[in-house]
């Protein structure tokens, strides 16, 4: 099934600073029990976005309402724990199509990559630098352009790293099993060769 | 000569498919592990593209994540989780998978069930859509946790497009106090290293604390490396491996195991092979250990304080502080005396027959705290059955205690086994993330014995001083 596909995205984001934000904390366990992807996105950061009789925390992040946006920019370790997918569905179907941070846990990174979420790895130096800028105008712009792997903040430009075969997957929309079911030849005779 | 290798390279190589220029391999995988929670996705999906499953021979399903753990033999009450756990039923039915249901003597905690059963054998590839995966790297295999779009595509295909992570060995040495247990280990390199200290990594432990751990402790080692942000663990198969495997439902037949065997033992590291990093750590002065916060990593010994904001880097004062206002505790504290309300003793991390032994030779003629509730979960049916063979639970019953049915239970909290907003928790399992037991719960990670110790003082209690 083909991924959405991502080129370039010019949005305002929405900032959060915490660290070690664990897939847990995006999506409490509770909320697994589902047999679809979709509709995630009503429980996407639960516990930290509402108290337990279900009202909105009003210093959250996301419920104030300066912020808002399609990019994420969250703190160190970003995905850590659990390898839940539903963590990347939740924050796509809330409407985010990318995450900066300064680092991602690796399950969480797989899972946003096949998802056309895209993860977006920069410095803790410049990360910081999103944020002052988001703190000085909630409103700024951002620009991931993924061809040129650049990010944009007004004139500032950072350049950041992702697997070339990831990128063209994200670019063009493929996804994995596609590309591996054109293999099936190769993997019967990896088969038969190692007599699996 | 040839070129020294690494253990995890030996494996992954032979694994290769394909290998694509400038980006990830091809990798084939020998074992997959399902179950109920991430799964539904996945079959739906290869029901979209109309494929069936390419080898389900190779792929293996339980039920545990949302399971009731009492009561299994009855209709699950909760529909959400019936609903899951029918889909498997019929997905696994349709595409001829080996299914181990609810009531059926294999079911239990993926990572308890595969390695019981003998269906994890050492050089082999193993993903589950379940992070703690890396257990089975206990065997001297390649396992990883992976999500729901990587679950189809191993349902697909019996292949994933993997990078090749960097590698990190960690070398043991000493002998462990009493007391001190594996889980404590893994609780110390955590604190040492961090919740995200080994990411991007394959870790390999060695070393000669590690060739004297039994296969159960070696699990609860190699469970943990997920905590630390590894891809996975691995221990080189020894011995104790083989003789482990020997004559379990799924190792291999007595006329095929010579050959095996001769295959299993070229499954070693060899001597100058690189890492990317390397450490040593002497463990013979370790005591037990103790989770203070809300990630693994944030762990001190048992007889130690709680640190306060001077002794911890800037750039984590926030987090830190944070934790500790979430756990409801003070800087410089001491741990030891605290009160605590609930214990859970079980998950794939110390939910082994081993695990529950330990727990009961400290409870064993003692009485459960008043006002503390226990959840002693067995991993598996097979760990239940072999625990009543032995009378782990008389021993219990008559401390006041209750060997509950097999799952994942309060680890994850998706069924009824939640702990209630505010209230601690002295737990066995992995996690400690906020709202993990349920939300608003404070869990605190320790091992089986320190678990067993606490439960029967109502307080967090060192486990060597009842022993």
């Amino acid at each position: 099934m083909p991924i959405e596909k991502f080129t370039r995205l010019v949005s305002s984001a929405v900032p959060l600073p915490a660290e070690n934000v664990d897939t847990d904390q995006i999506l409490p366990a509770r909320f697994l029990k589902a047999v679809t992807r979709e509709g995630f996105g009503e429980y996407l950061f639960r516990d930290l976005r509402f108290d337990s009789a279900g009202n909105p925390l009003p210093d959250f992040p996301l419920n104030r309402p300066e912020y808002a946006g399609r990019i994420l920019v969250a703190g160190r370790n970003f995905g850590s724990g659990s390898s839940r997918e539903h963590a990347a569905w939740a924050l796509v179907d809330y409407g985010f199509r990318a995450v900066i941070s300064s680092f991602f846990a690796d399950i969480f990174r797989n899972n946003a990559l096949n998802n056309g979420l895209l993860p977006v790895q920069v410095s803790e130096q410049y990360l910081n630098v999103i944020f002052l800028a988001i703190d000085r105008d909630p409103k700024v712009r951002i620009t991931i352009d993924l061809e040129k792997q650049k990010v944009m903040l007004g004139e500032d430009i950072y350049w950041f790293e992702i697997n070339p075969f990831r990128k063209q997957c994200l670019l063009n929309g493929w996804d994995d099993v596609d590309y591996l079911l054109g293999l099936q030849n190769e993997i019967r005779k990896y088969e038969e060769n190692s007599n699996t | 000569m040839k070129e020294p290798k690494t253990l995890f390279d030996k494996i992954w190589d032979s694994h290769v498919v394909r290998r694509i220029e400038q980006g990830p391999d091809v990798l084939y995988i020998d074992l997959h592990l399902v179950h109920e929670v991430t799964s539904p996705q996945a079959f739906a999906g290869l029901a979209e593209r109309g494929l069936k499953v390419f080898r389900p021979c190779k792929t293996v399903a339980t039920a545990d994540h949302n399971v009731p753990t009492v009561n299994q033999e009855q209709p699950m009450t909760d529909p959400l989780s019936r609903k899951q756990v029918d889909q498997l039923t019929r997905n696994t039915r349709e595409h001829g998978i080996r299914f181990f249901g609810p009531g059926h003597p294999f079911q239990g905690v993926v990572h308890v069930m595969g390695p019981e059963l003998g269906l994890t054998q050492p050089g082999m590839t193993v993903v589950c859509g379940d992070s703690h995966t890396s257990t089975h790297g206990a065997f001297g295999t390649v396992a990883f946790g992976i999500g729901t779009t990587e679950v189809e595509t191993v349902l697909a295909t019996q292949c994933l497009l993997q990078n090749r992570p960097e590698k990190m060995r960690i070398n043991l040495e000493g002998k462990p106090g009493i007391g001190v247990t594996a889980k404590d280990i893994a609780l110390y390199l955590l604190s040492v290293l961090s919740a995200s200290g080994a990411t991007q990594h394959f870790i390999e432990y060695a070393g000669e604390t590690v060739l004297t751990l039994t296969m159960e402790e070696r699990m609860t080692l190699c469970n943990m490396s997920i905590e630390m942000g590894a891809r996975g663990g691995l221990i080189a198969p020894d011995e104790v491996t083989f003789e482990y495997l020997k004559g379990r439902e799924f190792s291999p037949s007595e006329e095929d195991w010579n050959d095996r065997l001769t295959g299993w033992k070229k499954l070693f590291t060899d001597p100058g092979a690189k890492f990317n990093r390397e450490y040593r750590f002497d463990i013979s002065a370790l005591d037990p250990m103790i989770t203070y916060g809300t990630n693994p990593g944030m762990g001190i010994k048992l007889t130690g304080r709680i640190p306060t904001p001077d002794t911890v880097p800037g750039n984590h004062l926030n987090g830190f502080k944070h934790a500790l206002q979430y756990m409801g505790f003070e800087p410089g504290q001491p741990v030891l005396g605290r009160k605590i309300d609930y214990v859970f003793v079980g998950s794939c991390t110390n939910g082994r027959i081993s695990d529950l032994r330990a727990f009961a030779s400290l409870v064993k003629g003692r009485k459960k705290a008043p006002g503390v509730t226990a959840w002693i979960v067995p991993g598996s049916q097979q760990v239940e059955k072999q625990a009543r063979k032995e009378g782990i639970d008389r021993i219990l019953k008559e401390a006041g205690f209750e060997l509950r049915q097999p799952g994942c239970s309060a680890c994850l909290a998706m069924n009824d086994d939640k702990v209630p907003p505010g209230k601690y928790c002295l737990s066995t399992s992995n996690r400690n993330f906020r709202g993990r037991q349920g939300p608003g719960s404070r869990t605190l990670l320790a091992s089986p014995l320190t678990a067993a110790a606490s439960a029967v003082t109502g307080v967090i209690t060192d486990p060597r001083e009842l022993m």
